[in-house]
């Protein structure tokens, strides 16, 4: 074929060389190469192929309901009523009650009446009703007023933190600040963005302790290489990390903020996920910002919540929000510009709507919600505390408790001749670690390479989600594995 | 802030659309204007404008949301309420499914693909694999995701018709990524022609632009032109030989007015008719629920599917999905239900027909009723919709109205508008949003409001236009 005027060959397009070289780089370990292994295996266990083990187990992602976590029962009625809105109308009115609850029945009309139907494109910023119960919510947990004209309804908080993080990064020596280890949403999304990830790390011997000279040396670090820092990225309580911070380090971080003139992003989806909540208590950014006074007023927050974790794990259905606080007029309608190209599905605003405004006492469903989310809350401790134990009794292996989230991050330390094992696959030790694991006892977790570490070092992310029936086979299987592992690598030279 | 964010226009939610939403906020709280109600003609979202869903797709999204309704149980009241297909629909759904609540494959749930596959083979005569469709949040995700892959750098060019839906503006300066325009004939029905594509294509070239894509809305939008086969292997012809990939919205696919005369075909069936000298040609076909009969915008449902793209960018496509996770499960839910309908004889087949026949009767009424109205505009000239949701007028405006908008710093369809809005509460998007040919003025408006309602819609729309030529009468 002949080249064309443009000079082209007979390459295709596009091709993984003249593809936009931003997405090429981009990496997410969560859904890498271990989760694709996983789903093969899966697969071959299906058909029959047999593994030394019964079942794949995925620890790998914040998936509740995928691990058979039962949904809020009173959500999915709301949910399922005003889907098919038939169901209330007078003629139906005597059956519907059979199967639902009247203060559900009560909540669909009453959604209804302000969204009109879930299949219609709603407002670019989110139901009008649904943000103000959103601010209500904010302002009950706080102690501070919350307008809703500055809350933004997303898919899920990963949607807003793609669009704020897209707003703010005017060219590629933007810098922004993330913690190490990280969710790997940002360095993903700073990649394609094409701009710097300034990295600041967390202290594993303080148990992903934050401190404020580590902040101010990654900043000062990136000025010297010619970065403008712009944000900082923080998760409270942490991924894959857990740990909740304390309202001083709050305020201390709150205070670099406005020195450095850096616009705070606060991932706080993990909020309602807080285990010891008498000595690590969550606190919102935006409620210690505000308790700081009025010399504070006007430093900028970006604070986003989601409904894909706390106890309601709906995470198929792709819901959260943002609340901005501080943020200059003209950008917020940059912000809205933007949400109006690709809007938030309406059952996901409703789904948060529920989540901040659920039955209250005296509610015909308060019992059972009270008691499906206390079983879900006092079973995650309980399998944060057996898996935790477990994993600190590995050989070589220390592993911090998780105060919040749904996720340990047990450090491993590999004999050499594992290390070089890994290399020789060009993998680094983790993700070789995790390999084996996966393919010895079928669960599947992430290696800690994909988060960030310091170097030298190996860990990885586990959940603690999979159902508690599982657990004592899941934790014996690790257990047995590793020990293998261990042994097989063992580096018989330095004895 | 991000400068390219910034230069950024989405038109159909612009200065009118947040101008509509204050006056309805006016009209809530009393205030006494020229109008009883606003009526949303910018965008096309049809359930907003009261159009009914469809009863069968509800009842099974109703029952996969509270899967205790298909207990045993309850079996007895719930066969009271939902039809028994509604059950059996939703119970194998869950069953490929598990929860709607949890995180699907990031490509899109296996069993619905499989489903979205047969569906094309059934269409076009030609097999599809489920392996090379991946379910989005609507098509404009879709349409996002591959044109950033596409986008190596800010000299790549991406062909877009003018007019166009300015979902593809805004997402090229986004990417800073140029827009290579071609014309769309007004005076041939919207046509599209080779020699168009190719002056375009040439004229970027010689500007040292890197044409990659040409990105095709058929049915059209705002245009509304159904394209002929003939045209379509032309256009395959055109990107062969040129080597850009084809982006094929077809999201109006089931939008189509005279279906003899100007029939649908997927670009998908016209590449496969035309045999093996084309194997390796690289498309990409777009679908989504928001349109067609369906009308469930507010879902975020759709699927695309790839036809001769390499495995390193199939690879690359399903990381990028991953990283936003998975598209929502009942949207999802919703492309299957859309592609895989009840069948005849099943118990709902006779409604479902019903109601989506109803429904498309009165969309080809309405579209009849509005092109006769601004047909008999003065200076107002329109092209019947052969498909889509949407009538764009081109309307003459005398110089002095001209000379007012440019005094208000306006686009003069922006500033025509404006006008119409705050004199008849009606909302359209002003045809500067599209594009069109320089010195013109168009307005694009759904056919969308409810039939009761339109005769009422078309008086007023007469009225303000004649009164506004007047003031402005040279």
């Amino acid at each position: 074929m002949m080249a064309t005027p443009n000079g082209k060959n007979n390459s295709k397009v596009p091709t993984s060389s003249n593809m936009n070289p931003k997405v090429y780089r981009a990496e997410y370990a969560v859904c890498g190469e271990l989760s694709i292994k996983a789903e093969k295996l899966k697969s071959d266990l299906v058909n029959g192929v047999s593994h030394p083990f019964k079942r794949v187990v995925s620890c790998n992602m914040g998936n509740p309901q995928g691990l058979n976590q039962k949904p809020i029962t009173f959500f999915r009625q709301v949910a399922s009523l005003v889907e098919y809105p038939d169901l209330l109308k007078d003629e139906n009115i005597e059956l519907t009650l059979k199967l639902y609850p009247s203060d559900a029945i009560s909540r669909a009309k009453f959604l209804l009446e302000h969204v009109g139907s879930i299949g219609a494109y709603p407002h670019s910023q989110g139901i009008p009703h649904i943000r103000e119960n959103v601010a209500k919510f904010i302002s009950e947990r706080d102690g501070y007023p919350a307008d809703p004209a500055n809350i933004f309804m997303t898919q899920g908080s990963s949607a807003g933190v793609h669009l704020t993080l897209q707003m703010i990064v005017e060219h590629p020596n933007v810098g922004i600040m993330i913690p190490i280890p990280q969710y790997p949403l940002y360095i993903a999304t700073l990649s394609i963005l094409d701009t710097k990830p300034v990295p600041y790390y967390l202290d594993e011997s303080k148990d992903w302790g934050l401190t404020l000279i580590e902040l101010q040396r990654s900043y000062d670090e990136a000025v010297k290489e010619g970065i403008e820092t712009r944000a900082l990225v923080i998760i409270n309580p942490g991924n894959p990390t857990g740990q909740c911070l304390t309202e001083e380090s709050m305020r201390e971080i709150i205070g670099f903020c406005r020195r450095n003139k850096v616009i705070l992003l606060a991932d706080e989806v993990y909020q309602t996920n807080v285990y010891q909540p008498n000595l690590h208590p969550f606190h919102s950014f935006k409620k210690v910002l505000k308790s700081m006074g009025p010399e504070y007023e006007g430093q900028e927050l970006i604070s986003y919540h989601s409904i894909s974790k706390g106890m309601i794990g709906e995470c198929g259905r792709r819901g959260g929000y943002f609340e901005c606080e501080g943020l200059d007029p003209s950008i917020l309608e940059q912000i809205y510009k933007i949400s109006s190209i690709s809007l938030p599905n309406v059952q996901g605003q409703i789904m948060v709507d529920l989540m901040v405004n659920p039955p209250k006492e005296g509610d015909p469903s308060y019992e059972q919600y009270k008691k499906e989310y206390d079983d879900i809350y006092v079973s995650l401790c309980n399998r944060a505390e057996k898996l935790w134990g477990a994993f600190n009794t590995l050989e070589g292996c220390t592993c911090n408790p998780a105060d919040g989230a749904m996720y340990l991050f047990p450090r491993v330390r590999l004999p050499q001749g594992a290390i070089a094992a890994a290399k020789k696959k060009g993998k680094t030790p983790d993700q070789f670690y995790c390999m084996a694991m996966l393919e010895a006892t079928g669960v599947c977790v992430v290696a800690g390479s994909g988060f960030g570490q310091v170097q030298d070092t190996a860990h990885f992310r586990s959940t603690f989600l999979p159902q508690p029936e599982l657990f004592d086979d899941i934790c014996s299987g690790i257990k047995a594995f590793h020990a293998e592992f261990m042994d097989k690598y063992r580096d018989y030279s330095r004895l | 802030m991000n400068q390219q964010v910034r230069e950024a226009q989405y038109a159909v939610r612009g200065e009118l659309a947040i101008r509509s939403e204050e006056l309805k906020n006016e009209l809530v709280v009393g205030a006494k204007l020229p109008f009883k109600r606003v009526v949303g003609c910018n965008i096309g979202n049809p359930q907003a404008l009261d159009q009914k869903p469809i009863t069968f797709f509800r009842q099974v999204a109703s029952l996969c949301e509270y899967p205790d309704l298909l207990k045993d149980e309850n079996a007895e009241a719930t066969a009271r309420l939902f039809p028994s297909d509604a059950i059996a629909r939703a119970k194998l759904l869950l069953k490929n499914i598990g929860s709607v609540g949890a995180y699907s494959h990031s490509q899109g749930i296996p069993h619905i693909r499989a489903n979205v596959a047969k569906f094309i083979s059934e269409r076009d005569g030609h097999p599809a694999d489920a392996s090379k469709i991946y379910l989005t949040q609507g098509a404009s995700a879709g349409v996002q995701l591959t044109l950033q892959m596409i986008v190596e750098n800010s000299k790549v060019g991406i062909m877009i018709p003018i007019p166009q839906y300015p979902l593809y503006t805004a997402t090229l300066a986004v990417l800073n990524a140029k827009a290579v325009p071609y014309y769309l004939d007004e005076s041939k029905g919207w046509g599209l022609t080779a020699e168009e594509l190719q002056r375009s294509y040439d004229d970027a070239a010689k500007k040292g632009v890197d044409t990659r894509a040409l990105v095709i809305i058929n049915p059209g939008n705002p245009t509304g032109q159904c394209l002929t086969e003939d045209n379509m292997r032309e256009i395959i012809g055109f990107c062969s030989r040129n080597k850009v990939i084809l982006l094929a919205d077809e999201v109006y696919q089931t939008n189509i007015y005279q279906p003899k005369e100007r029939p649908f075909h997927s670009f998908k069936k016209v590449l496969k008719s035309m045999g093996h000298s084309y194997n390796g040609f690289e498309l990409i076909s777009y679908h989504s629920i928001s349109k067609g009969m369906v009308g469930e915008c507010g879902r975020r449902g759709g699927y695309f599917e790839c036809e001769g793209l390499c495995e390193s960018v199939m690879e690359q496509i399903y990381k990028i999905s991953s990283i936003s996770l998975c598209p929502n499960v009942q949207g999802q839910i919703m492309v299957d239900l859309m592609v895989n309908p009840p069948k005849k004889d099943d118990p709902s087949y006779a409604q479902y027909k019903k109601e989506y026949d109803d429904i498309y009767f009165s969309l080809i009424k309405r579209s009849q009723l509005l092109v006769d109205t601004f047909n008999s505009l003065e200076g107002c000239t329109c092209n019947p919709a052969d498909g889509a949701m949407y009538l764009f007028p081109q309307i003459r405006l005398p110089k002095r109205a001209i000379e007012a908008a440019k005094a208000a710093g306006k686009e003069p369809d922006h500033f025509y508008c404006m006008a119409m809005l705050e004199a008849t509460g009606v909302c359209m998007v002003a045809g500067s949003g599209f594009g069109q040919v320089e010195g013109t003025a168009h307005f694009r408006s759904t056919f969308l409001p409810q039939p009761e309602l339109f005769d009422g819609f078309c008086t007023g729309i007469r009225k303000f236009h004649s009164d506004f030529m007047n003031k402005y009468k040279d």
